[in-house]
């Protein structure tokens, strides 16, 4: 406590829920949020240095480290840069099996996010439906890659592992089955009164704030800014299907949630195309790279979280002397500096994770009165008492 | 608007100014501006031509610091990428361009403490990635620390 009336809340940073730790420290006044810091770094493994010592090869099974759950944004924006660098033009088979890779990935990530949402809402429904349904995902990377995450398909000049044509009726089917669950969801999600009282106008970011931050990827499409790497500069199979980049009005948490539905069953169209093409289509799925020329190369992918960036340098050495990343998040977390100002405390945690960068932290949630040095919440109490909210907001409005 | 012209307008307003221009494929144009001119040419960028600021990437030539600012031209897919060298390695210093768009803030303190370039008009170059005990004077990612 500084004076009598501001408190400050801190969030974070060690042993993450989700993905990369942060600190966030939330000024209050009473329940309201009137400022928040942020502060970045507790992750910090040094991978663009990493990288100057590692060979090209080896590099995309580095960048695949960065995230856990999207393993393959990175590898997909490195091996773009490096082709860039070396003109490499990969066989239309590779960039096939690319995009399907890559949808896939948005489907579970968007799942798991949806999933943690819910349990935050106190809708612990959602959760296991989510989460129910991002399991054939997995099985599916499984069965494709033999990994459910990490699944290393992404080398120069193609992909590592071929989709064999017999594995692709059992993959139509459960992404067959995956679409009707999508269907549910999104009708239990965007018709549900009490989520809606509860996301709706809240953690709002406008256009101007998007523009603002550099904002990227559903957060900027939620704030209807029609901005998507697969659509504006075309890579893999993107501008080979049909498919169309989804946006919703609003900038609030149920924007970014319709956005993220939508998504889904837009990536679903893609994969379906892809794998159709992939029924036909012949030659090899992947070339054979010897050397990277000296230059430079950029390349990026629409990640689930928003656009990723690599840029490479070579030297005409099998390293790259530098190799810059930058991940979605990096420019969507500092939106929070925005969206969670003038909110309430229970509202804080959800329009943290409406960015999708972690949830991470808030397991870790403690109030401390700094006087006493007395615990008032815990993470688990901040969770109960944004569940608790969802809670009065069902009683308010459906009397049960 | 088209690829071409974004790329086109930034050309043909900073003409004097513009050092160098690759046009590495239609969808990648790099070219050399002098640091005095990152100001005006990041607003007319943003401002004017509408285009979205990626990043910025810092590179350590051995002979002194250049820094990359990439910028999305959405309209057209391309990236557009002006690059500054700074003139002296020993008085590493750029202006700050975090008051024409927030989303620079961060790449300013994260090239700040990574490659010891000061960027004026940035107040808060505090550490971002690094701890705050890391040593005075040593940037992870100059070639001039490798020992």
């Amino acid at each position: 406590m500084t004076d009598n009336n501001k408190c400050f809340i801190p969030i974070g940073p060690y042993h993450p829920l989700q993905e990369e730790p942060e600190f966030f420290r939330l000024h209050v006044e009473g329940e309201m949020v009137t400022g928040i810091d942020i502060e970045l770094g507790y992750n910090h493994r040094g991978i663009e240095k990493l990288s100057e010592a590692k060979h090209f090869d080896q590099g995309i099974f580095l960048v695949e480290r960065i995230c856990g759950i999207c393993s393959t944004s990175h590898p997909f924006a490195f091996v773009n840069a490096v082709e860039d660098l070396a003109g490499i033009e990969i066989p239309e088979r590779a960039k096939y099996i690319r995009s399907v890779v890559g949808e896939l990935e948005r489907i579970h990530s968007h799942l798991l996010w949806l999933g943690l949402a819910g349990h935050f809402m106190g809708y612990n429904t959602i959760w296991m439906w989510s989460w129910k349904y991002r399991e054939p995902i997995l099985d599916i990377f499984e069965k494709i890659s033999g990994n459910r995450q990490h699944y290393a398909m992404m080398k120069i000049g193609g992909v590592r592992r071929d989709i064999e044509p017999g594995d692709i009726p059992w993959i139509e089917k459960s992404l067959g089955v995956l679409n009707k669950g999508l269907d549910m969801l999104r009708g239990a999600i965007m018709d549900d009164p009490v989520i809606q009282a509860r996301t709706k106008g809240v953690g709002v970011l406008t256009t101007e704030d998007v523009r603002n931050y550099c904002a990227v990827g559903p957060l900027a499409r939620a704030s209807g800014l029609s901005i998507d790497t697969r659509r504006d500069a075309p890579y893999a199979a993107y501008g080979m299907v049909d498919w169309k980049v989804q946006t919703y009005e609003g900038g609030d948490i149920f924007a970014k949630a319709v956005v993220r539905i939508l998504e889904m069953q837009e990536s679903i169209k893609i994969i379906d195309q892809c794998l159709a093409r992939l029924k036909t289509e012949k030659g090899p799925f992947a070339i054979s790279v010897k050397e990277i020329p000296a230059g430079e190369g950029i390349g990026r992918h629409e990640a689930p979280r928003g656009e990723c960036f690599h840029y490479v340098k070579s030297d005409k050495t099998n390293r790259p002397v530098r190799h810059k990343v930058r991940a979605p998040s990096y420019m969507n977390v500092a939106t929070n500096k925005k969206a969670v100002v003038g909110y309430h405390i229970s509202d804080a945690l959800l329009v943290l994770a409406a960015v999708d960068p972690c949830y991470c932290c808030t397991e870790r949630v403690a109030v401390v009165d700094d006087e006493t040095s007395k615990t008032i919440y815990s993470g688990h109490d901040l969770i109960k008492l944004s569940q608790n909210r969802t809670k009065d907001i069902r009683k308010r409005l459906l009397g049960k | 608007m088209n690829t071409a012209k974004a790329s086109e307008k930034i050309k043909e307003k900073f003409a004097n100014a513009i050092t160098g221009w690759e046009e590495k494929n239609p969808k990648r144009v790099y070219f050399q501006i002098p640091p005095a001119s990152l100001r005006e040419l990041t607003r007319y960028a943003v401002n004017e031509l509408g285009l979205r600021f990626i990043i910025a990437s810092g590179t350590d030539t051995r002979r002194t610091i250049e820094i990359l600012y990439h910028f999305a031209d959405d309209n057209s897919g391309a990236v557009i990428t002006a690059r500054i060298v700074l003139p002296d390695k020993k008085n590493l210093k750029i202006d700050s361009i975090g008051d024409i768009f927030v989303g620079a803030m961060w790449i300013e303190r994260e090239i700040h403490e990574l490659l010891g370039v000061a960027f004026t008009g940035n107040d808060d170059l505090r550490h971002l990635l690094l701890n705050d005990d890391w040593p005075k004077n040593n940037f992870p990612l100059r070639h001039d620390n490798d020992r």
